[in-house]
């Protein structure tokens, strides 16, 4: 089939007119054995082969329609009615795109208008954007916000050590080569280091030793280390090296979480651009509205902005930052109505006041009356987008996930107020099931003491990777976070999330689950691993 | 197309003027720059206490049509800045060379006005840009 509608008199007009004799000609630039290379592919397929082919493949995936999740640190896997994906696959809307004569669309406008207003409603703010890619770009973008905001004169940003590691990892893709001072991240790591130390003065050697191997090395040198070091009695590891280190973590930890964001204020100066809390962090803990606003009031006598990333769904519940004295709230939207998904799309949401919203990124609809009086919607801030203002641009980037927005949309409008703050409610009462069921395992211990919402620490008596290929293998289940990735200290520490689809039975073979693992004797273990690793 | 001009006020060839009143300079867009921009819906300017420099960017005019810099025309510190501006964009286009002035400047060298046009000349240069179709 030839998509390319030129008939044969078409191209020898345009031939004629460009003075060439062929088509081929057109491409003699391009080195003869480069111009047509022979590709080693199959024999063509049917349609019917095809899918044939490609369902098979797909069936080689596990995914959350049979899987039990309790993965979160980022994405989080609610419930997504049926509603949304029927609004979505409408062919009016289902583009990725904005369109460049945004006016003629109405109803792209429109649905980008209520987007806007329910991100207001649900974050507390004046003003919403059209979106960003992801939590972590809007973030970045609630920098760049600040530094223009700051003019040159502040250059200092304050990240929490607590907000999302992959978000901290984009500010700084995001102000490569801007003169930007970041700190504030090593807050927690500093605390732990004094406690680590400790631990090694203490710790069982070979157990350490075998923790420390990055999770790669297993599979290198045999399952053998690793085993070594589990055959050693549970039991016996916790009256000796981690309990120091636990003791001090928990300590750090459960002082109240007041006493990290003191940490921040005190970083606090004259050439600070902005401050960025995530509530709840990325360790699951809740900050209370006043906690928040003690820093909220520091930050902006300091002249600073005050910015706050948040789990969309945890607003159905708690105080939104705007009552408790964000300049800017930003966050993942992927929880409302769009699918757990490996590298997106999702959807970033960036909600300000009004006063600074000439400095803000992206594009804003706004809502008008036409020559007759009716109704209409326009495009009311894109002038700093960059195709007008070039480099005078407030950001590089002002794609904005339309179709994502609009699934968030949906989501918002088919819960409601009170719909979404059952989802909320739900998770928050499961994952305190959760944390009370594994709380009492032997050899487990629920870290901290401190508020959450919907997820929390899991202290475990192995590897966290270890224990999450147990898991899936012999329970379906896609087990919590390794927060060893990012705060090496924290090892053995499961970040576990539960949402409104985890059901009652699930946690508690999830409970069930944890237990066995500990009871399993390291032969078994062993012969698991190498099962794994074959 | 007539323009309005300020006997009073200095110009810069990129289209900014400015005035003496007292020990102040007060520095604005012209006429001519206004209906270039047409409708202004935003004006970005410097803090008091900034350092402007002769030829360099002061702030943003910003209409529904472009983004362009406003460059100052004479080095000095900010004194004083037209924040009604912020509240009323639509003064640069009703009242270029009045209430919407845009700062003023403690200027460093008062000589630094010797190199602008008087309004005769700038005058001349508009008409002269315009007929090249500059715009």
């Amino acid at each position: 089939m030839n998509y390319i509608p030129n008939t044969d008199a078409d191209r020898a007009e345009m031939l004629k007119v460009v003075g060439a004799g062929s088509v081929a000609e057109l491409f003699r630039d391009v080195p003869e054995k480069y111009r047509f290379p022979t590709l080693a592919l199959p024999p063509a397929l049917s349609e019917m082969e095809v899918l044939e082919e490609l369902h098979a493949l797909a069936n080689e995936n596990d995914d959350l329609h049979h899987l039990a999740c309790f993965l979160g640190a980022g994405a989080y896997n609610h419930f997504v009615p049926s509603v949304v994906d029927f609004i979505l696959h409408r062919s009016e809307f289902f583009t990725a795109y904005t369109p460049y004569q945004p006016e003629i669309s109405q109803g792209t406008l429109q649905a980008h208008y209520e987007y806007q207003s329910m991100i207001c409603a649900l974050t507390g703010m004046e003003v919403s954007n059209v979106s960003h890619y992801d939590g972590a770009t809007a973030v970045a973008e609630a920098v760049i916000m600040a530094l223009q905001v700051g003019r040159g004169k502040r250059n200092k940003v304050i990240l929490s050590p607590t907000l999302n590691p992959q978000y901290r990892q984009v500010v700084y893709t995001y102000t490569q080569g801007m003169a930007v001072q970041i700190v504030g991240e090593d807050l927690l790591d500093a605390a732990l280091a004094g406690t680590g130390g400790a631990r090694s003065e203490t710790g069982p050697s070979t157990l350490n030793k075998a923790l420390a191997e990055p999770v790669g090395a297993r599979s290198e040198t045999g399952p053998s280390t690793l085993n070594k070091a589990l055959a050693e009695p549970v039991g016996a590891r916790s009256e000796t090296g981690p309990s120091a280190k636990q003791d001090a973590l928990a300590g750090l930890l459960t002082e109240p979480a007041g006493a990290l964001l003191d940490a921040l204020a005190a970083l606090l100066d004259k050439r600070t651009a902005c401050v960025i809390v995530q509530n709840p962090d990325f360790l699951g803990r809740l900050y209370t509205p006043a906690e928040m606003q003690a820093l909220a009031d520091k930050v902006h006598a300091a002249g600073a902005q005050f910015v706050v990333s948040a789990d969309p769904i945890s607003l159905g519940l708690f105080v939104p930052p705007g009552q408790y004295g964000a300049d800017v709230v930003t966050g993942e939207g992927q929880p409302m109505g769009n699918a757990v998904s490996f590298g997106g799309p999702y959807l970033g949401f960036f909600a300000m006041k009004k006063d600074d919203v000439r400095r803000s990124a992206g594009r804003i609809v706004g809502q008008t009356v036409d020559a007759d009086g009716k109704r209409g919607f326009v495009l009311t801030l894109s002038t700093r987008e960059q195709h007008i203002r070039r480099e005078k641009a407030s950001s590089n980037i002002c794609s904005n996930q339309a179709l994502n927005a609009l699934a968030a949309a949906i989501y918002m409008a088919a819960m409601g107020k009170y719909g979404l703050r059952t989802v909320a409610e739900l998770s928050y009462h499961k994952a305190h099931y959760a944390a009370a069921q594994i709380g009492q395992l032997p050899g487990y211990e629920v870290l901290g003491g401190w508020p959450f919402f919907k997820e929390f620490i899991v202290r475990c008596p192995r590897p966290v990777a270890t224990i999450n290929e147990i898991l899936l293998d012999r329970y379906g289940m896609v087990g919590g976070y390794d927060l060893a990735h990012d705060y090496p200290s924290l090892e053995n520490a499961m970040l576990i999330c539960v949402t409104e689809l985890n059901s009652k039975a699930q946690i508690d073979l999830l409970a069930e689950a944890l237990q066995e693992v500990t009871t399993m004797n390291p032969d078994r273990l062993e012969e698991e691993g190498e099962a794994l690793h074959e | 197309m007539s323009y309005k001009y300020d006997s009073k006020a200095q110009y810069a060839k990129s289209h900014e003027w400015v005035r003496l009143e007292g020990a102040a300079a007060v520095v604005g867009v012209s006429d001519y720059a206004q209906h270039l921009l047409s409708d202004v819906v935003y004006v970005d300017l410097p803090e008091v206490g900034d350092a402007v420099a002769a030829g360099e960017s002061l702030g943003t005019v910003e209409s529904v049509k472009a983004a362009e810099d406003a460059y100052s025309p004479i080095s000095g510190e900010v004194i004083e800045i037209n924040a009604a501006l912020e509240d009323h964009p639509e003064w640069v286009n009703e009242d270029p060379y009045g209430k919407a002035w845009l700062i003023k400047v403690k200027p460093a060298d008062a000589g630094e006005l010797d190199g602008l046009m008087d309004a005769a000349a700038y005058e001349a240069y508009v008409k002269e840009e315009e007929e090249k179709g500059g715009h």
